[in-house]
């Protein structure tokens, strides 16, 4: 009884957790665009605008949802669900702190990847269900980058697993626990010795911005150009969803990032380990990540293809071999 | 080869130059207003409706002579004036703008010679009424002044 109210109680903490941060990430964004671009942002709505993100929930929730003609009803509804979940599900197994994580999974790493991987199906569903051939055309481009995408990002989360020799993502935080220097991302000090880690960690911050659909990768859904992309026929909470997806991969993959890199929940000092150490490290790198969506402009599908599997997918294999030598040699 | 890993690096290099930019705008001063709730004044270059000029009695200068009238192209301008008893000259009763019709030319302007219309520098017209954009600015003048 007790453990089913915990499990209970642990999968709505997560799912309120996603919700919070997509929804309120939204806000950020759009406040982030308005600094940046020299202007106020969205101010209006409840002190610094606070209030806006329940209240587009709400005018997203009153709005009907509408079915085109001819779609796959079954895989049209679903669609926005299956985005949604898989991104919830990664929660279960992250840990923020040595106490704050659902549940300490061994191949919690494995677990995360595999479920990221799983929103791409969600995203095929949308595409062809809408009976679109736009939609379509689009899903098939998310696709395309999703699938070239991953595979430098999980050749460099094997690069992590190689050197801490597990996929315990509580065990690879514990590794890096002691200060500054004995983070991932710094070469030549700690235990790890391993010069190419910065370089890692680029890749790793490149392919999850490219995996979550962010700019300057999001073709998926090119705003100006292809109208929404997959979510072209989809309105009220269906397009809610799908947006809350894409907010919720985006604090997993900063998430992934500070666990692998930087240091997870240790202090850089040493003083005050702890939960918050964790959500700073976390919430700058998604500062960067909306910072950089609007400092650059879209690229081509080409060029997107082309970084991938001309620069990145080598970058990472070279980088996994080197790292395995450095490990043999060192 | 080594050309390869160049444009690698100088592409890599010219992001972090953009993101720079960015950043420094970041903490520069914002350069719009929240519109509602405040204006920006309007350029002295501004051409707004037509708008007659008061004396310092608070009355209009206007003194009926027609130029105005006869200047507009598209014959917005209607105006009437009388001769009190007494007085030499005449004294405005009515001046209507049919603001509908207007292109803001500035002719009715550049023909009075004596300084009694100018533009506005109103820009927040908006109505569902056509009757609405027929100004009686003498009314207006007199609104102006209580």
């Amino acid at each position: 009884m007790i453990l089913t109210l915990t499990i209970l109680l642990a999968v709505i903490i997560a799912i309120a957790w996603a919700a919070f941060n997509a929804a309120y990430l939204v806000l950020a964004e759009r406040r982030g665009a308005g600094i940046i671009q020299r202007r106020p942002g969205p101010n209006i709505n409840g002190p610094f605008g606070l209030l806006q993100p329940p209240l587009d929930g709400i005018k997203l929730m009153a709005k009907q949802l509408i079915i085109p003609d001819g779609a796959d009803k079954f895989m049209y509804i679903s669609a926005p669900v299956l985005v949604m979940c898989p991104a919830i599900m990664s929660f279960v197994a992250l840990p923020y702190s040595d106490w704050l994580q659902a549940q300490n999974i061994d191949v919690g790493l494995l677990m995360v990847f595999a479920f990221a991987s799983m929103g791409t199906m969600g995203i095929v569903f949308a595409g062809w269900s809408s009976r679109n051939k736009y939609s379509l055309m689009a899903a098939m481009r998310s696709v395309s980058q999703a699938v070239a995408y991953e595979i430098p990002m999980i050749i460099t989360a094997l690069t992590i697993t190689l050197m801490a020799g597990t996929t315990n993502l509580d065990a690879i935080v514990a590794q890096q626990s002691e200060n500054f220097f004995h983070w991932n991302i710094f070469p030549l000090f700690g235990e790890t010795h391993n010069i190419l880690m910065p370089f890692s960690f680029l890749i790793f911050f490149i392919c999850s911005m490219a995996e979550t659909n962010r700019a300057p990768f999001d073709l998926g859904e090119a705003e100006g150009e292809l109208v929404a992309g997959f979510h072209i026929e989809y309105g009220s909470m269906g397009f809610g969803l799908f947006f809350m997806g894409e907010y919720a991969n985006i604090v997993i993959g900063a998430t992934l990032a500070t666990i692998f890199f930087l240091g997870g929940w240790s202090c850089p000092f040493g003083l005050f380990p702890g939960v918050w150490w964790f959500l700073i490290k976390m919430y700058a790198i998604i500062f960067t990540i909306i910072w950089i969506r609007w400092t650059f402009p879209r690229t081509t599908i080409y060029g997107l293809l082309n970084l991938s599997w001309k620069i990145l997918i080598p970058a990472s294999l070279v980088n996994l071999l080197l790292t395995a030598g450095l490990m043999k040699v060192f | 080869m080594i050309n390869y890993f160049r444009e690698i690096f100088s592409g890599l290099w010219s992001l972090f130059v953009g993101m720079k930019v960015t950043f420094i705008e970041a903490f520069s001063p914002k350069v719009t207003v929240s519109y509602p709730y405040e204006t920006l004044k309007m350029c002295d270059a501004y051409r707004g409706h037509i708008e007659l000029i008061e004396n310092e009695n608070g009355d209009p200068n206007c003194v009926c002579c027609m130029s105005c009238v006869r200047a507009c192209p598209s014959g917005c301008i209607s105006l009437t004036g009388e001769k009190p008893e007494g007085g030499k000259k005449k004294v405005l009763t009515s001046y209507n703008l049919d603001f509908t019709k207007c292109s803001l030319c500035s002719a009715c302007v550049e023909a009075c010679n004596f300084n009694a219309i100018e533009h506005s520098k109103e820009y927040n017209l908006a109505s569902r009424n056509k009757e609405d954009f027929h100004f009686d600015l003498l009314a207006r003048l007199r609104e102006r002044n209580q």
